[in-house]
C-alpha cells in the first residue's frame, strides 16, 4: 500500500484539519467530537445535515455551505458516525426551524443516525430524515438491508439544501428530499478495488480483465462480476436497470449524473457521459441538466456510476439555485 | 481443571464484569487482522479496527475507573462501544451490553439464571435494534445458540462457569454455521450468493467476546476455588 499519509489511524482527523484550513471562510471544523459545521447561515432557516463514513470525498463536507449543508459529521473510513457526534451536529445545525437528516441507507448509518434523531429529538430538536435509497443494483430488497444510498445523495443534498435556503418549513424541505430520493436511481461500476488505509490490503480482488458491476460505495464486491468491456458497453449495462426501474415517459427531463469514484479520470467520465446522453435521447428523454466528475466517491477505486434523476420545475430550480460550497459553486 | 469451578454455588461479581472486558479488548485486538478479513471478504473491511477501536476506548475507561457491579461495567462498555465504535458494530455491541447491565440492574453478584438472563436480553436487544432474525447471516447466527445452551445448562443446575462456557461453544458453532448462508442484513446482504463460503464477522467476533466471558469466569472460579488472587488482576 502506498498512500500519502502519516498514520493509518490520523487520516480522517488530519485530513478534515486540512480541509478546514482549506475553506477557513465557508466551515468551521469541531475536533472532538468531529464534525464540521457552516460558518454563516441564515437564522431560522431548517438546518440540513449529512454524514457517514469518510473516504467518499467530498462527501459530505464538501457540501457544506450556502444552499447545501449545516454541518456534516464524518465517521472513520467508510464507517458510519457515532450518535455522540451527530447529537452535536445537529445541535449546531439548529437555528430554531429544526433539522433534516440524510442519511444513506447502510445498516451502520441508519442505526446511528436513528438513535442521534431520538436523542436530539431529547434535547428539543424536531429531526425528520431522508433516507437515500437510490441504487438499483439491489434486486431483491424485501431479503436484504435494502437498496444502498449512492449517488442520489448529492442531488437530494443539492436540492433539499436549496428549499431549505429559499426558507421552507421543515416538512416542506424534508419532501422535497423525499421527492428527489424517489425520482432518481443509480448504478455503478468498479474497474479496480480501493484500500481502506488501516486495512492496508485492497478490499477485494479484481482480475486485469474484470470489472464489478452494481457496486456500492464502500469499496464492497458489487452484484455481478463480468469481463472487461469498452465503456459504451458499460455505460449501456449501467443505464438499462436505471431505466428499467425509474420508466420514464418519453419526453420527461431529467438530470444526468456521472459520477467518479476517485480513481478515474473526467475524460473517461466525459466519455461514459457522450453515450450516456445518446442513450437517454434515444429513449426519447431531454438531458435538461448534468453533473460530471468525482463527487461522490470510493477512495482511489477506478470506476464510475451514473445517476438519472427525473426532474419537474420544481427541483429544476432549486438545482439551478445558488450554492457555495467546498466542491459545489454556481450562481454567486 | 474442567471449568466446572465449584458448581451453581459461583457468583459472579464486578472484578469478573471487568476481566470479562479487558480479556474481550485483548482477544479483539489480537484478532484484528483476522476479522478485518472476514469483513473484507463480504463487507467493507472494518470490522476488527472498530471493535478494536471501542475495546480499547473501554480499558483506557477501566484504567480511570473501577465499575461497583457488573451492571456498571456493561453500562459503561455499552456508552463506550456506542460513542466509539460507530457502523453497525457500534450500535448492536453497545445496545447488547446496555440491555445486559439493565437486566441485571444493581445486583453485586450474579448467578447462573442472572446470566441467562443478561445473555437473553444482550440477544434480543441485537434483534431489535438489527431487525435480523436467526439464519440471515449475522451476529445473531452466534448469539441465539450461546442464549439456548447457556439456558439448558442453567436449566441442569450448572454453574456460571459451565453456563458461559457452553455459551462460548455454541456460539463458536454458531459463527461457523455462519459460512454456508446467504446474508439478508447488512452490507454482506448486497452479495447475494456470492457470500456464501464467507464467515460472518459479526458472529465471529461474537463467539470470541462470549469465550473471554467463559474464561473470565473459569479465571474467577479457579481463584475462588484456590482462595487466592481476586479475579481480574490481569492487566
Amino acid at each position: 500500500m502506498k498512500k500519502l499519509i502519516n498514520d493509518p489511524k490520523a487520516v480522517v482527523d488530519e485530513s478534515v484539519e486540512g480541509f478546514g484550513l482549506a475553506h477557513a471562510d465557508l466551515v468551521t471544523v469541531h475536533p472532538d467530537p468531529l464534525f464540521v459545521s457552516r460558518k454563516e447561515a441564515k437564522s431560522g432557516k431548517v438546518g440540513l445535515l449529512s454524514g457517514g463514513g469518510s473516504g467518499h470525498e467530498p462527501l459530505h463536507a464538501g457540501y457544506v455551505g450556502f444552499g447545501m449543508l449545516d454541518a456534516a459529521v464524518p465517521g472513520a473510513v467508510f464507517t458510519s458516525p457515532t450518535p455522540d457526534a451527530i447529537i452535536p451536529a445537529t445541535l449546531a445545525a439548529d437555528s430554531g426551524a429544526g433539522v433534516v437528516h440524510i442519511v444513506k441507507n447502510y445498516t451502520g448509518d441508519v442505526l446511528n443516525f436513528e438513535t442521534a434523531a431520538e436523542m436530539a429529538q431529547a434535547e428539543g430538536v424536531e429531526v425528520r430524515t431522508v433516507l437515500v435509497n437510490d441504487d438499483v443494483a439491489v434486486e431483491d430488497s424485501l431479503y436484504t438491508a435494502g437498496r444502498r444510498g449512492v449517488g442520489g445523495t448529492v442531488l437530494v443534498e443539492k436540492i433539499a439544501g436549496a428549499a431549505a435556503e429559499r426558507g421552507d418549513g421543515l416538512d416542506a424541505v424534508a419532501a422535497i428530499g423525499q421527492r428527489v430520493n424517489d425520482n432518481v436511481r443509480t448504478m455503478g461500476v468498479a474497474l479496480s478495488a480501493c484500500t481502506v488505509p488501516h486495512a492496508g490490503v485492497p478490499s477485494f480482488e479484481l482480475g486485469e480483465d474484470e470489472i464489478e458491476i452494481g457496486i456500492g460505495i464502500h469499496g464492497e464486491p458489487g452484484r455481478h462480476r463480468i469481463p472487461m468491456e469498452n465503456a459504451d458497453g458499460i455505460t449501456d449495462r449501467l443505464l438499462e436497470p436505471i431505466l428499467a426501474d425509474l420508466k420514464p415517459a418519453p419526453g420527461e427531463k431529467v438530470l444526468l449524473f456521472v459520477n467518479g469514484m476517485g480513481g478515474t479520470p473526467a475524460s473517461e467520465l466525459y466519455i461514459v457521459y457522450r453515450h450516456a446522453v445518446k442513450v437517454l435521447e434515444g429513449a426519447g428523454l431531454v438531458v435538461e441538466r448534468s453533473l460530471v466528475g468525482n463527487y461522490i466517491t470510493a477512495l482511489e477505486m477506478q470506476g464510475c456510476s451514473i445517476s438519472v434523476l427525473r426532474l419537474d420545475q420544481e427541483m429544476t430550480s432549486l438545482w439551478d439555485a445558488p450554492v457555495h460550497t467546498p466542491a459545489l459553486r454556481w450562481g454567486m | 481443571m474442567t471449568g466446572s469451578g465449584n458448581g451453581s454455588g459461583q457468583v459472579l461479581d464486578a472484578a469478573w464484569a471487568i476481566d470479562w472486558l479487558r480479556r474481550s479488548a485483548a482477544v479483539v485486538s489480537e484478532n484484528r487482522v483476522a476479522l478485518i478479513e472476514l469483513d473484507r471478504a463480504i463487507g467493507d473491511g472494518d470490522h476488527g479496527e472498530n471493535l478494536d477501536r471501542g475495546f480499547t476506548a473501554i480499558v483506557a475507561k477501566l484504567d480511570q475507573e473501577t465499575p461497583a457491579t457488573p451492571g456498571a461495567a456493561f453500562k459503561m462498555a455499552a456508552m463506550t462501544l456506542m460513542s466509539k465504535v460507530g457502523g453497525a458494530a457500534g450500535p448492536l455491541y453497545g445496545t447488547a451490553f446496555l440491555r445486559a447491565g439493565t437486566a441485571v440492574g444493581d445486583a453485586t453478584a450474579l448467578d447462573a439464571s442472572m446470566l441467562v438472563a443478561a445473555l437473553t436480553a444482550a440477544r434480543d436487544g441485537v434483534v431489535a435494534r438489527g431487525k435480523a432474525a436467526s439464519g440471515e447471516k449475522t451476529m445473531i447466527d452466534a448469539w441465539t445458540p450461546a442464549v439456548e445452551a447457556a439456558a439448558a445448562e442453567a436449566a441442569a443446575d450448572g454453574g456460571p462457569a459451565v453456563v458461559l462456557a457452553a455459551a462460548a461453544d455454541a456460539a463458536e458453532a454458531g459463527a461457523i454455521a455462519t459460512d454456508p448462508l446467504i446474508a439478508r442484513k447488512g452490507r454482506a446482504s448486497y452479495l447475494g450468493e456470492r457470500a456464501i463460503g464467507h464467515r460472518d464477522p459479526g458472529a465471529a467476533s461474537s463467539a470470541l467476546i462470549l469465550r473471554a466471558a467463559a474464561d473470565a469466569a473459569a479465571a474467577s472460579a479457579g481463584s475462588a476455588a484456590g482462595g487466592s488472587a481476586p479475579a481480574g488482576s490481569a492487566s
